[in-house]
């Protein structure tokens, strides 16, 4: 279609709106956002009649390539390091894919422009196409790949794992609490116009040099969407600017939605990418190279920092010390310590790592050995069972994390937690901003203005209460993440598949309480907390 | 001269890492084997859709960890006031996902557009009589809001809500249906106000917004979707509306008249929306049978889906018995209203039988 045929249709498809006069339609998901003042904006333009065709094509390209990957005999060639890792990514991503087409409604509701409902009801579909079509690659691994282990119980395990929930928060954003803050500056501002190009490019990327080519194939074509979706996103930021009203809660929530977005994204994405590869050419990006790249330069230089001309308050602030966690305090080499200390309770094998990719770590990351070789070599020593305990129960020189009660990402930057007693519960936060997320941003009051449609921070937040004060064997077993044989563990700590002796069995991880660090915290007294606080503070991870 | 960039690429390494290569524990565990499938193998439908929505009944440990600033996050079960014992055993009977929404979607997107490729063609438009062009700027015309509105407004809306992934992904495709379909009654209206003929491709506004036979049916329209509970919303929309307005309109009447009044165009297109209709009744019916059958539930809610069909057939009759003028405005007028209306209803009541429903008694009147 041309591009003067498509404006003319377009125009015409704008006829089809009308103001309502006989009934006003229900508010089912309310926002504290106004927009009596809004300049109507029109998103990019799509009509049915093209969009179809084109996303079958874009289909037709996929499908062929994974037939093209079984009949090429791809899995010869992928390191399995790497498609581990995807049993917990392919587990996580196609919730939030399918709540961004729950949350197109959502904005329906609050923007009164029906130009931009258009383009939100057809972003809704694209979703359904995301899901489903990852949904899909997963099942193509699990049966191609040498270890289907993870993947054949993937949204089971994703639903009561404790990295899955982290992933969650991902797709829950977008769904809950206030209208445009979950479906537009959650979701669309920030997840999908900064978060999907690590997600989306840099990730198939280092799939691609791991030999995953389909990886890249999908989500190339995910990606491709992506477009009209920050275009629809940027509409309505533009509307919601026009009210002075909307400042301090855009301000709030580009504050929030950063933050948790650089929490959660940065947390899986960066252990992928930097410790899923086998991939160890010095000129090759590190993630820290490629954040730069994607997130500072493409998104908060290009992106973020226009919008100050319309008088918003970016947070600058933010951005800078989501960069200096990334490359001065160590957080994806933290998120990645963490997941191999927790390796009996995963639902995919973590590799260890060697001199290579020690050396190509000092190299990116300097000092990088000196804080985090000796547990990897200790790691190592401790892979197979018979003669030691898993490594979160031996003596290695790491104490087993709080939960951040916002993230849910550990507090791994260990001088920067914060511990307060909120809601009458002493609970622990990674930053500042995790704590005011919970305290201040998710409440029905902000900044002494009503907040009704705000959302809370509810559910079970941190998973080892779930499990506090039992065995380590009783809850794998509990969660399921047991193989066929009903005593081997699905998750291990090495790639080794072809010795029965190198795998741990319920047997070999029997003994070991696992104890809730909150649950605990709560239990001692003030002085106790105090002098336990502080001693986690000052075991920090900054760099000397 | 700028110096060349030495090339860097990584490795390719064979990896052994195809299934069978070795056997272990679970090596052959190649089917996802946390749900049952509905038959002994498991679709590809369902493995891409089930429990992809978690459900705290199900394998949801640590509860929905947002809520909403005056109720529980996720998926409530309270947002209707329909009851099942087990929401998950719905399964779309068309199967939706990915590849079925785009190719079937575009097999009607190339069917429309070489229809009205070959109608200009044909100048298939010159031999329309002035009352069929009339009908066709007025009826179709109107009726595209319709449409829109239910597509935006109405199944857009629900897919939000249902408890299980199944439900809201089927409800998803029936919006994506209704738009396209909206659209191309726009684009048809589009080519037809563009041809050499005697058309006002602006004239549907006012008769939507003004035309006393239409005001019911937008009355009902915009009643639907002052709806709060997502289940009442599908049942009152596909169940009583499509059935008593939407297929009146379509099916009796311009399927029945368009070719008798030179009109090969207007039954291609609008089948297309008969079609799409027929496979979202598809999983309407099959959900809504669900719950009448269910063992715990069932009685109540055949209860309640009476008080729904008390509220909505009233209105919906209403609607319908508006549209009557329109059945006189074609030249060739093969079916009246009431046959069409008859027809309607037998229809209707039909598929209250399959549901397990009574009848309502306005539908003898």
């Amino acid at each position: 279609m041309s591009r003067q045929s498509l404006t003319k249709a377009h125009a015409k498809i704008t006829e089809l709106s009308w103001e309502p006069t006989f009934a006003t339609p229900a508010t089912r998901f309310g926002t504290d956002y106004t927009f009596e003042k809004a300049p109507k904006k029109d998103p990019l333009k799509q009509i049915m009649r093209s969009y179809f065709p084109m996303e079958e094509e874009k289909d037709n390209r996929v499908y062929g390539a994974m037939d093209g990957a079984i009949r090429g005999n791809m899995f010869r060639q992928v390191q399995q390091r790497w498609l581990e890792w995807q049993k917990l990514f392919l587990s996580i991503i196609p919730f939030p894919e399918i709540s961004a087409a729950r949350a197109m409604p959502m904005a329906i509701d609050a923007v009164p422009n029906p130009e931009i409902h258009n383009g939100l009801a057809v972003q809704m579909i694209d979703e359904v196409r995301h899901s489903t079509i990852q949904m899909n690659l997963k099942r193509l691994y699990m049966n191609n790949y040498i270890d289907p282990a993870g993947f054949d119980m993937t949204e089971k395990a994703f639903a009561n794992n404790y990295a899955g929930t982290i992933g969650r928060q991902f797709g829950e954003g977008f769904i809950t609490g206030d209208a445009i803050t979950a479906a537009n500056i959650y979701l669309t501002v920030v997840a999908e116009t900064a978060f999907t190009n690590t997600l989306f490019v840099a990730m198939p990327d280092e799939a691609a040099a791991n030999g995953d080519y389909l990886l890249p194939t999908v989500f190339h074509s995910v990606q491709s969407d992506e477009s009209r979706h920050i275009s629809n996103g940027y509409s309505i930021l533009l509307m919601a600017l026009a009210d002075e009203r909307n400042r301090p809660l855009l301000e709030r929530d580009l504050r929030y939605a950063w933050w948790n977005n650089h929490c959660v994204v940065d947390a899986a994405i960066g252990t992928f990418i930097e410790y899923g590869t086998k991939d160890r050419r010095k000129d090759r990006e590190s993630y820290a190279e490629m954040w730069r790249r994607w997130i500072y330069d493409d998104y908060y230089r290009s992106y973020l920092l226009p919008l100050e001309k319309y008088g918003l308050t970016i947070p600058h602030d933010l951005v800078e010390e989501a960069w200096n966690r990334i490359t001065n305090k160590g957080y994806v080499h933290e998120v990645a310590r963490f997941f191999a200390t927790g390796w009996p309770v995963n639902y995919w094998r973590i590799d260890a790592m060697t001199d290579k990719d020690f050396e190509w770590f000092e190299h990116k990351y300097p000092g990088w050995y000196s804080k985090y070789g000796k547990w990897w070599e200790n790691y190592n020593r401790l892979a197979y069972p018979g003669r030691n305990k898993p490594i979160a129960f031996e003596e290695v020189g790491y104490q087993y994390p709080h939960r951040c009660w916002t993230c849910m990402v550990p507090a791994l930057i260990r001088e920067d937690m914060v511990v307060e007693k909120v809601d009458d519960q002493w609970r622990t936060y990674c930053s500042e901003t995790c704590y005011w997320t919970d305290a201040v941003a998710f409440r029905g009051e902000y900044d002494g203005r009503p907040t009704p449609n705000m959302g809370r921070l509810t559910g079970f937040r941190e998973w080892e209460t779930l499990h506090h004060n039992k065995d380590l064997a009783d809850i794998v077993q509990d969660l399921g993440y047991v193989r066929d044989d009903g005593k081997t563990l699905i998750g291990q700590p090495h790639l080794d598949l072809d010795d029965p002796k190198k795998m741990w069995t319920l047997d070999d991880v029997r003994g070991n309480t696992f104890m809730s660090p909150n649950v605990l915290l709560n239990e001692m007294s003030d002085a106790e907390r105090e002098a336990h606080v502080a001693a986690y503070r000052a075991n920090g991870t900054t760099a000397a | 001269m700028t110096e060349t960039k030495q090339r860097s690429f990584p490795t390719i390494e064979f990896t052994d890492s195809e299934a069978g290569a070795l056997e272990f524990p679970s090596s052959t565990s190649r089917a996802y084997n946390y749900y049952k499938p509905a038959k002994l193998r498991a679709t590809m439908y369902e493995d891409v859709t089930v429990d992809v929505q978690p459900d705290p009944e199900r394998h949801l440990s640590q509860g929905w960890i947002y809520g909403f600033g005056d109720g529980p996050g996720g998926y409530p079960k309270e947002w209707t006031a329909a009851r099942s014992s087990n929401w998950h055993a719905f399964l779309d009977p068309n199967e939706e996902w990915d590849q079925t929404i785009y190719r079937n979607n575009s097999a009607v997107v190339h069917q429309v557009d070489l229809c009205l490729q070959n109608a200009k063609r044909a100048r298939a438009y010159d031999s329309w009589n002035p009352a069929w062009l009339k009908f066709i700027e007025r009826n179709l015309g109107a009726w595209m809001h319709a449409e829109n509105g239910l597509a935006l407004h109405v199944f857009t809306s629900i897919q939000r809500s249902g408890p299980t992934n199944m439900i809201n992904t089927a409800v998803a495709v029936n919006a994506a249906h209704k738009m396209r379909f909206a659209q191309d009654l726009a684009l048809f209206n589009l080519d037809l106000s563009e041809a050499d003929v005697p058309f006002d491709g602006a004239a549907h506004k006012e008769v939507w917004k003004s035309a006393p036979e239409w005001q019911p049916t937008r009355e009902v329209v915009e009643r639907l979707t002052a709806v709060g509970d997502w289940c009442e919303l599908l049942f009152a929309a596909n169940i009583v509306f499509e059935q008593l307005v939407g297929s009146l309109f379509r099916t009796e009447l311009v399927m029945q008249i368009a070719a008798r009044n030179g009109d090969y165009i207007t039954p291609t297109i609008v089948g297309t929306g008969e079609y799409d209709y027929d496979r979202d009744l598809g999983y309407t019916r099959n959900l809504f049978r669900l719950l009448t059958r269910d063992a715990e539930y069932g009685e109540t809610n055949k209860v309640l889906f009476g008080e729904w069909l008390a509220t909505w057939v009233p209105r919906c009759l209403d609607a319908a018995h508006a549209l009557q003028p329109i059945w006189s405005q074609p030249a060739e007028k093969s079916v009246t209203f009431a046959s069409s209306l008859d027809a309607a209803k037998q229809k209707f009541r039909s598929l209250l039988e399959d549901l397990g429903l009574d009848s309502p008694k306005e539908l003898d009147q």
